[in-house]
């Protein structure tokens, strides 16, 4: 499906990218890209690197080798002035919100406003309120973060990570720890914000169900590599043992449960280990 | 077992060093980076509030206590020697020359030092540096260089007031309770505390003093652990290093700045 | 907290730790007193300096009228030579003995000016010559003039 769209619908796009902390490697040979206007899921077991794939998206990390383009700037030669005013016209979700607990939530989803923009304070305070009505929580704006549950909070860190109506938006596990109800509230917020700003949005998730819902595309991610992708359609339909696994839930499969490691036995035998 | 000893005296040299560097490096960014610290002042306003006023309670009462103790025992001295009449001169080049500054920079550095590495270790851990620095805005800029500006401006300030409460705490008990000649106690301090060579080099010091404990903090806070315990061990390696950096700083500024001919 | 009130404490602040600042230059420091209008330069040969220092006050009658800038050890004429700021709003007259002295038994060491009765005062830049001073007094020298003297007035004594 990607690879028939034309290039300039394509806005991030990652070719054979590699990954590496020292000489640990995280990523290898990923080949990835996300169409302008979709929502696409990018799915794996814990540990499997999604995070850092994020990351290496949003810059904070350089790729190890591969070519990394984002709204068709090569982020490998981007100087860190550039690499600043493209990450302007990104948001990002981070796990646990990630809201400056000394200022409440007003000033949370102000702040990008305020760092980038010169508006008055009327009018940030008129676009402040409308975000924070968008993700249903206009009321709470004069709340700390401490008095707010882990759904409110997710739902203004989104509110704040689309103050500046960004063009791509990215999620990092945005269902983390939240009971089921505020769970579909996040996933169709997600779905109605990237359809309402008309910007991307990428997220990296391991809930298969609610992801199979509301995203665009798929991409399956295990040990550093991409073993599968498709639409949801083709997802629901895979016989890839890999993708059934983790659809289903089961235990063990090509995801093997246990961390590789010695022989058991050998390991009990060997006292001095 | 001595291989390991010296492999392990060796590990912990090269990661010293490294991470001398490291503070060096990170020292020159806040430094290149202090441009929004004074484009926008309110921001090292506010961190001069957090840790300039806020320390002030502790710095008066302790001032004040030193002061006593060392008119007590000033005048306890000097008296089996008749010249009480020196407490002032005593009291007054102590503080100034030495407590003033040092004991004002370790408490400087147990308040609000520690403080400093607590919030920006903190705000790492639960990724709001990162979030920052995603919404394109630099954490040494915007959190980083304003909190190290507030500590530089806020510590001499607190060392001079250190040094006037201890002068007051003396003058109190020695004049007001033991009785030596208040004309005597200040003029006698008048004639032996110099402007350029006392007051000056102890004001250099707590600036001195003020930029040690402050990038000593920040750089803490910035490069600690992402967790609890790594938050928790920050803030230790604050105060001790802070403590032993001014002690060891105190000796060298000393040597340079009173050179007995005083 | 509020805006106005964090700048209002910020503010308290600043002013009380410039005012210490202030006391200690003023009422504890010499700031008041020394460093005060300008100043001419004098310079002084002594036989014994004793323990003088730089910076060590010079009085007039008890009152400071100036300090002690170096002192250097004039190799030809086997003198040290201390140099002094006086104030200039005070002039001395050419006859003035310069003498160093010790504020009480142990205090510190300054140089005093006992004023003569000349007509002409010291320029600045003037030398007064060793014939017009007075070194400080070596414990050990006014001992044994005392024990020399003594004997000199018994001379039984050295029998006993």
């Amino acid at each position: 499906m990607s690879a028939s769209l034309p290039a300039e619908d394509i806005l991030v796009d990652l070719a054979s990218v590699d990954f590496a902390y020292d000489t640990r490697p995280i990523l290898s040979g990923i080949n990835l890209r996300i169409p302008r206007g979709k929502l696409v899921a990018i799915m794996g077991g814990s540990g499997c690197g999604k995070t850092t794939l994020l990351r290496l998206i949003g810059g904070q990390l350089k790729p190890t080798a591969g070519k990394l383009v984002v709204a068709g700037q090569d982020m490998a030669a981007l100087s860190r002035r550039d690499m600043y005013s493209l990450r302007r016209r990104m948001g990002m979700l981070f796990q646990f919100g990630a809201l400056f607990t000394d200022l409440n939530v007003f000033d949370n989803v102000a702040f990008p406003l305020r760092e980038h923009t010169d508006l008055p304070p009327d009018m940030i305070r008129d676009l402040v309120m409308m975000k924070l009505h968008a993700v249903g929580l206009r009321g709470a704006h004069k709340l700390m973060p401490a008095e707010l549950s882990g759904g409110m909070a997710r739902r203004v860190a989104l509110a704040r990570a689309v103050a500046l109506d960004p063009m791509l938006v990215m999620y990092d596990e945005p269902f983390a720890g939240l009971d089921p109800i505020s769970l579909a509230v996040i996933g169709q917020l997600i779905r109605r914000l990237n359809d309402a700003l008309g910007a991307s949005s990428i997220m990296v998730t391991h809930d298969v169900q609610e992801s199979l819902d509301i995203v665009d595309y798929l991409y399956f991610l295990s040990a550093g590599r991409v073993v599968a992708e498709g639409t949801p359609d083709e997802i629901r339909s895979s016989t890839d043992p890999f993708v059934r696994q983790f659809v289903n839930a089961e235990i063990d499969g090509p995801l093997p449960f246990h961390f590789p490691g010695d022989d058991y036995r050998q390991t009990l035998m060997d006292r001095r280990t | 077992m001595i291989a390991r000893i010296l492999r392990s005296m060796g590990a912990r040299t090269v990661d010293g060093i490294w991470r001398l560097g490291f503070a060096s490096r990170f020292f020159l960014a806040v430094l290149m980076r202090s441009g929004t610290s004074f484009a926008r002042f309110p921001l090292t306003i506010s961190e001069i509030f957090s840790t300039g006023v806020l320390s002030l309670i502790i710095i008066l009462v302790s001032g004040f206590f030193v002061g006593l103790v060392l008119g007590l025992q000033g005048y306890e001295t000097l008296q089996r020697y008749g010249s009480s009449d020196a407490l002032g001169i005593l009291v007054a080049l102590s503080l100034v020359r030495e407590l003033g500054p040092v004991v004002a920079g370790l408490l400087f550095a147990s308040r609000a030092g520690s403080a400093l590495t607590a919030e920006i270790g903190l705000m790492k851990t639960t990724e709001q540096l990162k979030a920052m620095d995603m919404m394109a805005v630099d954490p040494i800029a915007r959190v980083v260089a304003p909190r190290f500006w507030g500590g530089v401006i806020s510590m001499p300030l607190l060392a001079s007031l250190f040094s006037t409460m201890g002068v007051f705490g003396a003058w109190f008990i020695g004049v007001v309770f033991i009785g030596v000649d208040d004309g005597a106690f200040w003029s006698q301090m008048q004639a032996a505390v110099d402007f350029r060579y006392d007051i000056v080099n102890g004001v250099i010091k707590s600036v001195v003093f003020g930029f040690a404990v402050s990038l000593i903090a920040v750089f803490e806070g910035y490069d600690s652990a992402p967790t609890a315990e790594g938050v928790s061990r920050a803030i230790t390696r604050t105060v001790v290093n802070s403590a032993l950096t001014i002690l060891a700083l105190d000796f060298v500024l000393t040597s340079f700045m009173f050179r007995g001919n005083g | 907290m509020n805006r106005t009130v964090l700048d209002l404490w910020v503010g308290v602040f600043v002013a009380i730790g410039v005012a210490a600042v202030l006391f200690l230059a003023l009422k504890v420091g010499n700031l008041s007193s020394a460093n005060i209008g300008e100043t001419y330069r004098l310079q002084a040969n002594f036989d014994n300096i004793g323990g003088l220092k730089p910076r060590a006050p010079v009085k007039s009658s008890g009152v400071v009228v100036g300090r002690v800038t170096e002192i250097t050890f004039d190799p030809k004429l086997y003198v040290a030579v201390v140099r002094m700021d006086v104030d200039k709003r005070y002039s001395f007259p050419r006859d003035t003995i310069f003498t160093i002295l010790t504020s009480g038994l142990l205090g510190e060491q300054y140089v005093g000016l006992e004023v003569g009765g000349d007509e002409e005062v010291l320029k600045p830049g003037d030398t007064v010559n060793r014939n017009k001073t007075q070194g400080a007094v070596v414990l050990e020298k006014l001992i044994s003039q005392f024990m020399f003297n003594k004997a000199a007035e018994s001379p039984k004594a050295p029998e006993q």
